[in-house]
């Protein structure tokens, strides 16, 4: 119980927390925006793959960091403009183009990785975001290790999910997002482009999970190698869901997330060998799971999400 | 520019769409390749040459496709259905572990005559035990079953991670996380002497037959083609939806189970965590590449299988990263989902 | 005409090989109300479409007060005064009130919703029209009148000056509708001009200055409210006399369904709350009542794909549990549900398909399909109920709505049942397949068929039943019959207005 307690009491455990929550917190805003404009995107473990790539690819060929970023978040649009071209234009199943998009978009970027970054013992790396020193604040007490030790783009992650909320709750362009993904006929019949409205969301979320994919690269990590994103992008659709489509939760799940997954790992390194690594590292995937099932049914979601739009057909 | 639905379906189109779908993804892979540097038909020369230049590469062809055919069987018949299976990888490994232990611990002494059907069964079994549980949530909590197959293949492969690091570790593996192998008894014949061409293609066919009888003649087919097109309408005309989908789910989730214990009973011997070269997901696109028809997954699986062990070959020779097979793969899906539009759509001013 | 607000000129539009409209012109007063007077496929709604811009025309053009109107643009028609009241709600319901309204409204560049201004420009509109509503009320909480409250609204918060109610009366009572109505007339003499497209006769009389009818895409007349009546316009609708058939007298035979006391609830709404009636072979009992009242869920009980929760049902003299759709269909019981295109059949399957899907254990021997019969039986339907537009391996999606509910009032009625529930079987259908729907009912009758009519047309159901009992919000009234019911009884019960004690002796 003692050592529970000690793993709370670490700075260390919440400086942790901010740290695996932002490519999630990008991530789920990514796909909150999509889903609220209509459209699933299951593009993203793909799109969060080539933007770890990219980023990283972009950074190592002697751009800066925050090129990187942008180059990440320009390739998520390139892809969120695939999907966006299959499901908006074409109406195809939204399921089924998602897919198709991570299958390329992830095996795209290996083969990039690949023909570019010859094979090397150890993996290449770059030099990635540095904490940043916030006067006064990084020096307090306990709080100051725990929770301003970041990177800057984890603040950035986090003011995100606060601007997100207050365009899509308080601003004509959310309230127009928003009423293409409950009735797509209605945002038309007042003027609104559904098709346009669609197109943006999809290519601008697209953009931010790309962004989310290159701070593991240009942040947590300094390398990358295939398979990183592990999943992340399935848990961040299970947490647009458990977020009920609000930017806000969306910020709380994503952090609740990452603390149970911090917790887990200090809790592995007290427990040591006695429980097999693995069943640690499968509680991200039940934690993802579990959410679902508690907020499946409570959600409200958006009424048209999944609904291919067409002009005139009902 | 609008988009018309197509009043009649031209067979002929409908037979195209994967062939041109196809070409459209080695055109564009095309690109890649002369990005890459390389000769573009000479890539290509080569690996056709690299799946079917010598009896070698040929049957190590067919041997890649018979997992393929199986995982591709699993998404179409549930993709028929509308139940969204994209846990095939994790159903692949589950099987794969099922068998490797049933065989190890359980049933290591009975002959082959009896030991293969029960493994093939076990293999099965496990799979549909691990897709049944997506299928509850959904039918109990009206959770999507997309999100809980993909989260369920990282949890199905940590844990045959975990079990062949620990309680059927292989203690003659010096050190390496592999499990215990099959037994001897286990293994299924060959097709061919001399090759790793193993009776799974042979159960691969039979089963796409199988199903193809089964979608196209029986109750069950039709009610579950039914659920599928319009589970309203299906309740209405007195369609179990809940029981026609689990029975989906234990054929699905059937197959992909199988496709792992055949790829342990007949090519490795033994499971480890890279036991599949991510055969659940290519499945996918196996099923949607044959347009869920359960015959040209045959077909289907036998093209995926062609990329990839060509691209091996054509890889080695020419600098190329093998991974051109799975982007190839992937870019022959996105063409196929266009395509398959623009035989039900055409386009008006 | 100067002082036309809205003219539309020559309009043509062509769909494949059909041309929807064709050369229509017409013009609209300020301050008038217009009826558009047409069956479906008359090409009402495509011509309103097209002065909205959601269709651009083959040829035409539309003038609003004088100035031509770019096609094809419907931000343009709104800036230009059009507003537009769907039959189908264009509304979001997870949306607020003002969130429905004010979306759309303002530059999307904005940085800020103007929400305190709009709140208190709707609030202007409210009290200026008398429309009452809640402006944050989320709108799926609304009842279906003040969503289209809400629709004509978001209409004049765009300040249109013409506006556009396509069918606006199809899902509300009687009630609901005369209110509609003097509202209606309310904002014409307010300065706003009106077009409302209807099919039906009685409210086009009433609420109209002039009537314009459209027929086959064409426009065939134009008659001043005043001077002509129900009959002409009638005719002029439908092109040539339809009589609709009515029931002949006959003596009702034993009783071969009783329900008492059954309730069910669903997602813990409870959709019946004890009802009864009883239901005799050889005649028609007509339930009447607005649509959302409880009619889907009754259908659904009688059908076998909902189960009760209180009662009794006695079917054929036996008392028995809860329906399947095997056991119904077994039993005898036709079922022709009230939403022919998700319910009644699966588009994209053939029409033989369709025809035995609920009959499977009948068409098929272990496990398996019996093509042949299965298709020798669709083809049976077609011919006995003239079914055109397609074979038996034809996709059922491609039959026109009004073969759709040929094909399946065939598969029930092919075999005689003991029992018909036909849950709206004639909505949505031109006056000439409402004829045929009609004449089959009554032939089932004649032969003996004992028939459950759920129907929100009071026509319908007078001209139909023996017996009519309305329903409202889950309850149902006590029957009275044909002879004694008129339209102000009808009107009356359907608001739920009904005498609990009397009515049922006389009645029965």
């Amino acid at each position: 119980m003692n050592a529970v307690i000690d793993i709370f009491a670490s700075a260390g455990l919440w400086a942790a927390v901010l740290r695996i929550a932002t490519p999630l917190i990008l991530g789920t805003l990514g796909a909150l925006l999509c889903e609220r404009s209509g459209v699933l995107n299951l593009g993203i473990e793909g799109i969060m793959t080539f933007g770890a790539m990219i980023g990283w690819l972009a950074v190592y060929n002697g751009a800066n960091l925050w090129t990187g970023l942008l180059v990440a978040a320009l390739a998520g649009g390139v892809f969120g403009l695939l999907h966006a071209a299959l499901t908006v234009t074409l109406g195809l199943s939204q399921h089924v183009s998602g897919l198709g998009v991570t299958l390329f978009a992830s095996s795209f970027s290996y083969y990039v990785f690949r023909l570019l970054v010859p094979v090397a013992g150890t993996p290449p790396t770059i030099e990635p975001f540095q904490p940043i020193d916030l006067p006064a604040l990084s020096s307090l007490p306990f709080i100051g290790p725990a929770l301003f030790t970041q990177t800057l783009p984890t603040y950035g992650a986090i003011a995100l999910a606060l601007v997100l909320g207050y365009v899509l709750f308080r601003t004509p362009l959310g309230l127009a997002i928003r009423m293409t993904g409950e009735n797509p006929h209605a945002a038309e019949a007042q003027g609104i482009n559904p098709m346009v409205m669609r197109y943006g969301a999809v290519i601008f979320g697209s953009a931010l999970m790309g962004v989310g994919g290159a701070f593991l690269t240009l942040s947590a990590f300094n390398s990358f190698f295939p398979t990183m994103v592990q999943g992340r992008g399935w848990i961040c659709i299970a947490l647009v869901v458990f977020a009920s489509w609000r930017p806000g939760r969306a910020l709380i799940g994503a952090l609740l997330f990452a603390l149970f997954d911090s917790f887990q790992l200090r809790l592995q390194a007290v427990l040591g060998g006695g429980v097999p690594y693995q069943i640690f590292l499968m509680i991200p995937y039940l934690l993802s799971i579990a959410a679902l099932v508690l907020m499946a049914r409570r959600a409200r979601v958006p009424q048209a999400l999944m609904q291919p739009y067409r002009r005139g057909e009902r | 520019m609008r988009f018309e639905r197509r009043e009649h379906r031209s067979v002929a189109l409908v037979i195209a769409t994967p062939v041109l779908a196809v070409l459209c993804a080695l055109a564009l892979a095309g690109i890649l390749i002369a990005i890459a540097g390389a000769p573009v038909m000479e890539a290509y020369w080569r690996i056709l040459v690299g799946a079917f230049g010598s009896r070698l590469s040929a049957t190590e062809t067919l041997t890649r496709a018979s997992p393929l055919i199986l995982t591709g069987l699993a998404a179409a018949v549930a993709f028929r259905a509308r139940l969204w299976n994209i846990g095939g990888e994790g159903q692949f490994y589950l099987g794969a572990i099922s068998v490797a232990a049933a065989s190890s611990q359980l049933l290591a002494g009975l002959p082959s005559a009896v030991q293969i059907p029960l493994l093939l069964a076990v293999g099965a079994a496990a799979g549909i035990v691990l897709l049944l549980v997506p299928l509850w949530l959904r039918l109990s909590f009206s959770v999507d079953e997309v999100v809980t197959t993909l989260l369920l293949n990282f949890v199905a492969l940590l844990f045959v991670s975990m079990l062949i690091d620990g309680v059927l570790k292989d203690p003659m593996a010096f050190g390496w996380p592999q499990s215990q192998p099959v037994a001897d008894d286990a293994v299924l014949p060959k097709l061919l002497a001399r090759s790793r061409l193993h009776i799974g293609l042979g159960i691969g066919f039979v089963l796409a037959v199988a199903v193809h009888l089964v979608q196209s003649r029986t109750v069950f087919g039709m009610q579950s083609r039914a659920a599928g097109l319009n589970p309203a309408g299906a309740v209405f005309a007195g369609v179990p939806l809940g029981r026609t989908l689990v029975k989906v789910a234990c054929i699905s989730g059937g197959l992909a189970g199988l496709a792992g214990a055949i790829e342990v009973m007949g090519v490795q011997g033994y499971v480890t965590t890279d036991l599949s070269p991510g055969y659940g997901y290519s499945g996918i696109v196996v099923a949607m590449l044959a347009n869920l028809n359960p015959l040209g997954v045959v077909l289907a699986a036998l093209f995926t299988a062609v990329m990839f062990v060509g691209a091996d070959g054509m890889s080695r020779s020419m600098g190329i990263p093998t991974y051109i097979a799975d982007v190839t793969v992937s870019l022959s899906l996105i063409s196929m989902l266009v395509g398959v539009f623009f035989t039900q759509y055409r386009i008006r001013r | 005409m100067i002082n036309a607000a809205l003219d539309i000129c020559g309009i043509s539009k062509l769909f494949g090989n059909n041309l929807a409209n064709d050369d229509i012109s017409l013009s609209l007063g300020k301050g008038e109300i217009v009826a558009l007077l047409g069956e479906n496929g008359a090409g009402k709604t495509t011509l309103m479409n097209i002065l909205f811009g959601h269709y651009v025309p083959d040829s035409g053009k539309v003038l609003i007060e004088g100035r031509e109107l770019p096609p094809g643009k419907p931000r343009a028609a709104i800036r230009a005064g059009i507003g537009m009241v769907h039959q189908h709600f264009s509304l979001a319901p997870n949306l607020t009130v003002l969130e429905n309204v004010m979306a759309g409204t303002e530059s999307l560049w904005r940085l800020r919703s103007g929400t305190d201004a709009a709140r208190q420009k709707l609030q202007g509109i409210c009290s200026r029209f008398g429309l009452t509503v809640d402006p944050h009320a989320r709108l799926g909480d609304l009842s279906v009148g003040e969503q289209q409250r809400v629709e004509i609204l978001k209409a004049l918060y765009n300040d249109a000056r013409i506006l556009v109610l396509d069918e606006p009366t199809a899902v509300l009572t009687n009630l609901e509708s005369e209110r509609l109505f003097s509202t209606l007339k309310y904002m014409a003499r307010e300065g706003l001009s009106l077009i409302f497209i209807s099919h039906k006769l009685d409210e086009v009389m009433a609420a109209a200055d002039r009537i314009v009818v459209l027929r086959g895409g064409r426009k065939v007349a134009e008659r001043l409210a005043s001077k002509t009546n129900k009959a002409e316009l009638a005719e002029l609708m439908v092109g040539r006399k339809v009589a609709r058939p009515v029931r002949e007298p006959s003596t009702p035979r034993e009783v071969v369904l009783e329900v008492a006391g059954v309730s069910v609830i669903i997602d813990g709404v409870e959709r019946l709350k004890s009802i009864d009636f009883t239901l005799r072979a050889g005649e028609v009992l007509g339930i009447i009542g607005v649509s959302g009242n409880g009619q889907t869920t009754l259908a659904h009980l009688l059908s076998g794909t909902v189960s009760r929760d209180k009662g009794v049902v006695v079917l054929f003299g036996e008392p028995i549990g809860d329906l399947s759709v095997e056991g119904a269909v077994l039993a005898g019981i036709g079922r022709v549900p009230e939403d022919r295109n998700n319910e009644g059949a699966i588009g994209e399957m053939a029409i033989w398909e369709n025809a035995i899907l609920e009959r499977l254990p009948r068409f098929s021997r272990h496990g398996l399909v019996d093509r042949s019969a299965g298709q020798a039986f669709a083809r049976m339907i077609i011919d006995a109920f003239d079914v055109r537009g397609g074979k038996p391996t034809t996709r059922t999606r491609l039959l026109s709505g009004g073969n759709m509910q040929k094909l399946i009032l065939g598969r029930n009625l092919i075999e005689r049942p003991r029992i018909l529930i036909a849950a709206q079987p004639a909505r949505g259908l031109d006056e000439g397949a409402v004829a045929a729907v009609h004449e089959r009912l009554l032939q089932a009758r004649r032969e003996g068929t004992a028939v459950l009519l759920i129907s929100e047309d009071l026509d319908e159901v007078m001209a139909l039943a023996d017996r009519i009992q309305a329903i409202v919000n889950g309850r149902l009234s006590p029957p009275v019959s044909a002879q004694e019911a008129d339209a102000t009884k009808l009107g009356l019960m359907m608001a739920g207005e009904w005498n609990e004690e009397h009515e049922i002796s006389d009645a029965l």
